[in-house]
């Protein structure tokens, strides 16, 4: 599959802003399942400084410092992009116990090493006996991980309800856990901190989803959002994305942007700024599937 | 000499630091008991004192709330000092370099290569699962490979005399600048015995430590100039620019902080007088950005930067990670030190130190089981009554536990705990640490023997680690000797090191003027402190005016009665109310008094109250805001004038006791005279750069503006009044009487106020010192003092006809007077805006 993806992150200030400095986790990484073609960041006002990181979990980054006074900063993302296949169910069914898993992530010092990052508590999502508690029906003794994963992904579907209202970005996770309501990303941090207090190796990604609309109606320009879903170490078979919010394994309308142990390692958008006073941010997303062939001529 | 010895209470099962198996003093100590056995019980008393008087009047503080009344609590000294024989020390010190450079290797590791993970060498939980380990730090290249730079390790004797390391300060080790103070206190009070015994100096340890950060500053501005071409690289002679970070006022250790700033002479910053341009950290001054090339840093890990670390954090800098990254600038310690503050390494080091520098561990550390390793958490299950418990990671928030103090119920609690997350979890051996003399001045007998653990501080150098030849030992006063650490009410101990021959006396506290550090202090001037300064400046005159507006309206208060008391009252009345100091007729109502019954216990309680409350205006809080001021400048005063300062707000704690008026009176008497001794030194004995202008500045704006009101309310009071309040108030009687020996009258009095140029307190004087200072600045910082406003005053009052305009209730006065009000808060508001909140963006013109 190929897509166009229009991300547009607009701040309207109050009162005028005289130094803004900011991180951006805007630009797709590449991986085995994708490959970006061409990406375009535009910032206004122009930023004074860009520098280009690629951080600790290899995600590109993109410091801006904007010196201009302003009252409105507009981040445009856009890029075009396509998915390579990913495994599906049917080809996952040799997965090792969950509990031996976790037994070697934690035992086979100096060995997955690029698990070790996504195995504990971080910022947002804290381990917990609630947590392990919540899991343990999908995870009995001896069961294939992936099909334990599978369960506990539809259990997250069914038992917690998608609700914009009901948290926001600061909302714990106990509380998401108590009250069984969330959007995606507190339905990826659940299952992750599910995942981690059972020993298991479970990071957050940050990107975006095709929705398609209703039958006979056209594609809305903005209507979509990012979206946050959670990858799991199997072991054998690597990392094996899924989606608690839309019950499924991970294939080919999930288009990542990079990831980390939870949302603060790779919010899209961070910073800092001088003056401001109180904000209003608007943000707009359009995923826009793209023939296989690049019809562009130069 | 036995008598002394023989009543110290001692326990067997400790080391005796003092006594050997044969109950007679080890040689090292020999000398001091000698000294305290052969000289009068008196002498001690006297020694004592001393120490309590320096440490108060040199304000040394922890744990402060810079707040005269708040939990601002005097540092603990003890009287006697901690001794040990240099080769006993040898050891010790050479232990402790090892200790820190195997450390160093450890953490230029973990944010490198990560061979320790990769062979296995440490489980990834130690690492991946602390708080501290900070991501965006990962791949910083650290000059010479140094990101540690200052260590400290605290370390305790075991019974059978061998030191053992308790635990690792890797993150922002405190502590160095109190030993230096304890130091210059304690061998204050044993000068003979100190030099008999030749004691090593501590000043070396620090001239390495500058000398050292000064070497890798210098590589790092080499750096930056090759980035930008723009930024010249130092001259010969040029310092690069170290700073230290602190977290502000309020933070526990500040006042070691800015203690070590002015002996280091660094510029004390804070994390809004930094700011991150072009890759590059800028320190913000009075004329304009300059580039920063050594943070030492005491200011927490994740909360140096807001924008990639902690993002709550208020007291960093955003955008530091990233230019530590670039290597623009270093950073001591390297961000992210403190995941080496983790007793879950403790029992790894040994491993690690042969791999590393392929040697064996020196020192042990207190034997330490992490609970994450199987075996090691049924071992500590099993003898839970010797051990203590306490957490692996920062972030588990659980206070150390002992074994030895649970019941059975506790006891399942703990295990079940342990069991649920037995990787959060270390246990400690408990020792038994040694014993060493300490001085009771309370209780008999006075020679005590308590439980001693020692503080040791190694600093990075180009050539390996150097270490203090002393250090910050502390005994348990508290009731749990188990526990020893300062914030728990400890009392802390200086440390004496003999030399092995004839040591070299480098004077401890040369360096602070050095006429280096002058002209260091000239050049980098935060607009923070120039604001300080300003405001310093002004608070000291303003609170020299309220003082001596109380006091008058007291005397008028003592020296008359009520029906006899003359028509000046009013205007003094009036002018208590328009500074705030007396409530005016609306407060009085609000609060149910009519005013017109105003009676003379009213009035007396009403003064009293305006220099004891703590309500706004009060002299009290007046002086409070002083201290804060003089608190944020401390670097830059000099220890006399700190003393000043100190005990001026220190008078104002009277406790329960309500001051009568005479009492009150005193108390203003002893304030006037500490503030015209602050004039005497910032006058005599402060240096003339760009912040004492400013600070001036500040003096003659205060001063100015209270000759406006003064003479607005004086000119308008009845005509028969007599004068003399008004040139006691101006401090100008003397004068006045050296020249006119009659009754004060109006033309004279106003002349000498207003036009004589020899009097200090005249508004000419005020008003050419403020030309002069602001043309200054305009030259300096090319524009920005507005001088020509002052200049038109000046002229204007030059040109005022004595007899035309020289008289009570004189309209051209008056009026002349207001505009001039008016124009000096013009100025100041307009320095504040150019020079304090120096916000940077008209210039980009730093480069």
């Amino acid at each position: 599959m190929r897509y166009h993806v229009h991300h547009d992150t607009e701040y309207q200030y109050d009162s005028i802003v005289t130094l803004s400095q900011q991180m951006l986790y805007m630009t797709p990484r590449n991986s085995f399942a994708q490959y970006c073609e061409q990406h375009l960041l535009t910032i206004y006002p122009a930023p004074t400084e860009r520098v280009q990181h690629i951080d600790y979990f290899k995600n590109y980054s993109e410091y801006i410092a904007v010196f201009t006074p302003h009252d409105l900063l507009k981040v445009t993302s856009s890029f075009t992009i396509s998915l390579q296949r990913r495994p599906e169910h049917s080809e996952l069914q040799q997965s090792l116990a969950w509990d031996e898993v976790a037994y070697r992530l934690a035992n086979e010092h100096g060995m997955h090493l690029e698990a070790a990052s996504y195995l504990y508590t971080s910022p947002k999502i804290i381990c917990s006996q609630a947590l392990a508690e919540y899991a343990l029906p999908s995870f009995w003794p001896g069961r294939p991980l992936i099909e334990s994963i599978f369960d506990l992904n539809q259990r997250i579907f069914q038992e917690f309800e998608f609700d914009p209202d009901a948290t926001d970005v600061s909302t714990p996770l106990e509380q998401v856990l108590q009250g069984r309501r969330g959007v995606c990303q507190d339905f990826a941090h659940l299952m992750i901190g599910c995942l981690r207090s059972l020993g298991l190796a479970a990071r957050y990604v940050s990107g975006y989803i095709l929705t398609n609309p209703p039958e006979g109606e056209p594609r809305m320009i903005g209507a979509d959002a990012s979206h946050a879903w959670i990858s799991v170490y199997s072991l054998k078979y690597g990392w094996i994305d899924f989606d608690p919010t839309n019950n499924c394994l991970v294939q080919n309308e999930h288009i990542t942007v990079a990831w980390g142990r939870d949302f603060s390692d790779v919010s899209p958008m961070r910073g800092v700024v001088l003056g401001g006073g109180g904000q209003t941010l608007k943000v707009s997303v359009t995923v826009t599937p793209m023939p296989l062939v690049n019809t562009y001529t130069a | 000499m036995q008598s002394i010895l023989y009543q110290i209470p001692c326990q067997a099962d400790h080391y005796n630091e003092l006594l050997d198996a044969n109950g007679l003093p080890h040689p090292h100590w020999q000398a001091l008991i000698e000294l305290l056995a052969n000289e009068q019980p008196a002498q001690m008393r006297h020694r004592v004192e001393s120490i309590q008087r320096q440490v108060r009047d040199n304000g040394v503080t922890y744990n402060v709330y810079a707040d005269t009344n708040g939990l601002q609590r005097p540092w603990d000294l003890d009287a006697l000092p901690f001794i040990l024989p240099h080769e006993e020390w040898q050891h010790i010190a050479a232990a402790v370099a090892q200790r820190a450079t195997l450390l160093n290797q450890l953490l230029v590791d973990i944010y490198g290569q990560q061979t320790t993970l990769r062979e296995g060498l440490l489980p990834s939980v130690l690492i991946h699962g602390h708080a501290g380990f900070l991501r965006p730090c990962h791949g910083v290249q650290h000059e010479d490979n140094i990101a540690l730079h200052l260590y400290a390790v605290d370390l305790a004797r075991a019974p059978n005399g061998q030191w053992w390391v308790v635990s690792d300060r890797t993150q922002a080790p405190t502590g160095a600048g109190y030993a230096l103070e304890n130091r210059t206190i304690i061998s204050s009070a044993f000068p003979d015995l100190f030099r008999d015994l030749n004691i090593q100096r501590l000043s070396s340890f620090f001239t390495s430590m500058r000398d050292s950060l000064s070497h890798w500053g210098r590589a790092c501005a080499q750096k930056q100039s090759f980035a930008h071409a723009e930024i010249k690289p130092l001259s010969d002679g040029e310092q690069p620019l170290i700073v230290i970070l602190t977290p502000g006022p309020y933070n526990e250790t500040y006042h070691e902080q800015s203690y070590l700033a002015g002996y280091l002479g660094f510029p004390l910053v804070q994390g809004s007088d930094l700011t991150v341009r072009n890759g590059i950290v800028w320190l913000k001054t009075i004329s304009g950005l300059k580039a920063v090339h050594v943070i030492l840093r005491r200011l927490d890990d994740d909360f140096c930067d807001p924008l990639e670390l902690n993002a709550d954090s208020l007291l960093g800098v955003a955008g530091l990670a990233q230019v530590t990254r670039q290597g623009h600038v270093v950073v001591a310690n390297a961000l992210g030190s403190n995941i080496l503050q983790s007793g879950a390494l403790l029992g790894f080091l040994p491993k690690l130190c042969e791999r590393f520098l392929g040697e064996e561990l020196k020192m042990p550390s207190v034997a330490t089981w992490w609970c994450g390793e199987p075996q090691a958490l049924e071992t500590v299950i099993a003898n839970l009554e010797n051990l203590v418990i306490k957490p692996a990671f920062p972030q588990i928030q659980q206070h150390p536990i002992f074994g030895e103090d649970l019941n059975q119920s506790e006891r399942d609690d703990l295990v079940r705990k342990l069991r649920a997350n037995p990787q959060h979890y270390i246990a400690q051996e408990q020792v038994k640490i040694s014993q060493a003399p300490a001085w009771s001045a309370h209780h008999k007998p006075n020679l005590n023997s308590l439980a001693i653990g020692l503080r040791v501080y190694a600093c990075a150098t180009p050539n390996g680690y150097a270490i203090m030849p002393g250090g910050l030992a502390r005994i348990a006063s508290g009731k749990d000797e188990r526990v020893i650490t300062m914030q728990r009410g400890g009392t802390s101990k200086d440390t004496w090191i003999t030399s092995p021959d004839a040591a070299y006396h480098s004077s401890l506290l040369r360096r602070t003027t050095s006429s280096k550090d002058l002209v260091r202090g000239n050049t980098y001037l935060s607009s923070r402190m120039v604001e300080n300064l300003f405001w310093f400046g002004r608070y000291t005159i303003r609170n020299t005016h309220t003082t001596r507006i109380i006091r008058t309206a007291i005397r008028f208060l003592m020296e008359f009665s009520s029906e006899r008391r003359p028509i000046e009252w009013s205007t003094v009345h009036q002018l208590c109310q328009w500074y705030g100091l007396m409530p005016d007729a609306e407060e009085m109502a609000i609060e149910g008094n009519h005013f017109a019954e105003l009676n003379d216990e009213t009035i007396e309680h009403q003064l009293i109250q305006a220099v004891f409350s703590s309500k706004d205006n009060s002299l009290q809080s007046s002086i409070q805001q002083f201290f804060q001021l003089a608190f944020n400048i401390r670097e830059r005063l000099s220890s006399d004038n700190w003393r000043i300062i100190n005990q001026m707000s220190q008078r104002f704690n009277h406790g329960r006791h309500v001051p009568t008026l005479t009492e009150t009176l005193e108390h203003l008497n002893e304030t006037s005279a500490s503030l015209v001794t602050l004039t005497g030194f910032t006058l005599d004995g402060m240096t003339r750069d760009q912040g004492w202008r400013f600070m001036s500045l500040g003096r003659r704006i205060e001063r100015l503006q209270f000759l406006c009101v003064l003479l607005q309310n004086a000119l308008t009071m009845p005509p028969e009044s007599n004068l003399d309040w008004l040139l006691e108030l101006t401090d100008s009687i003397v004068t006045y009487r050296a020249r006119y020996s009659a009754q004060p009258e109006w033309l004279p009095v106003l002349d000498l106020l207003l036009m004589d140029e020899h009097n200090p307190n005249a508004m000419i004087f005020q008003l050419k010192g403020m030309v002069k200072y602001l043309t200054e600045v305009s030259t300096n910082y090319g524009g920005g003092g507005n001088e020509a406003l002052f200049i038109e005053r000046l002229e204007s009052l030059k040109a005022l006809d004595p007899d035309l305009s020289l008289y009570h209730g004189s309209t051209t006065l008056l009026i002349w007077l207001n505009d001039t009000y008016r124009k000096s808060v013009e100025i100041s508001d307009q320095l504040s805006l150019r020079f304090f909140s120096y916000s940077g963006t008209q210039s980009g013109g730093a480069f």
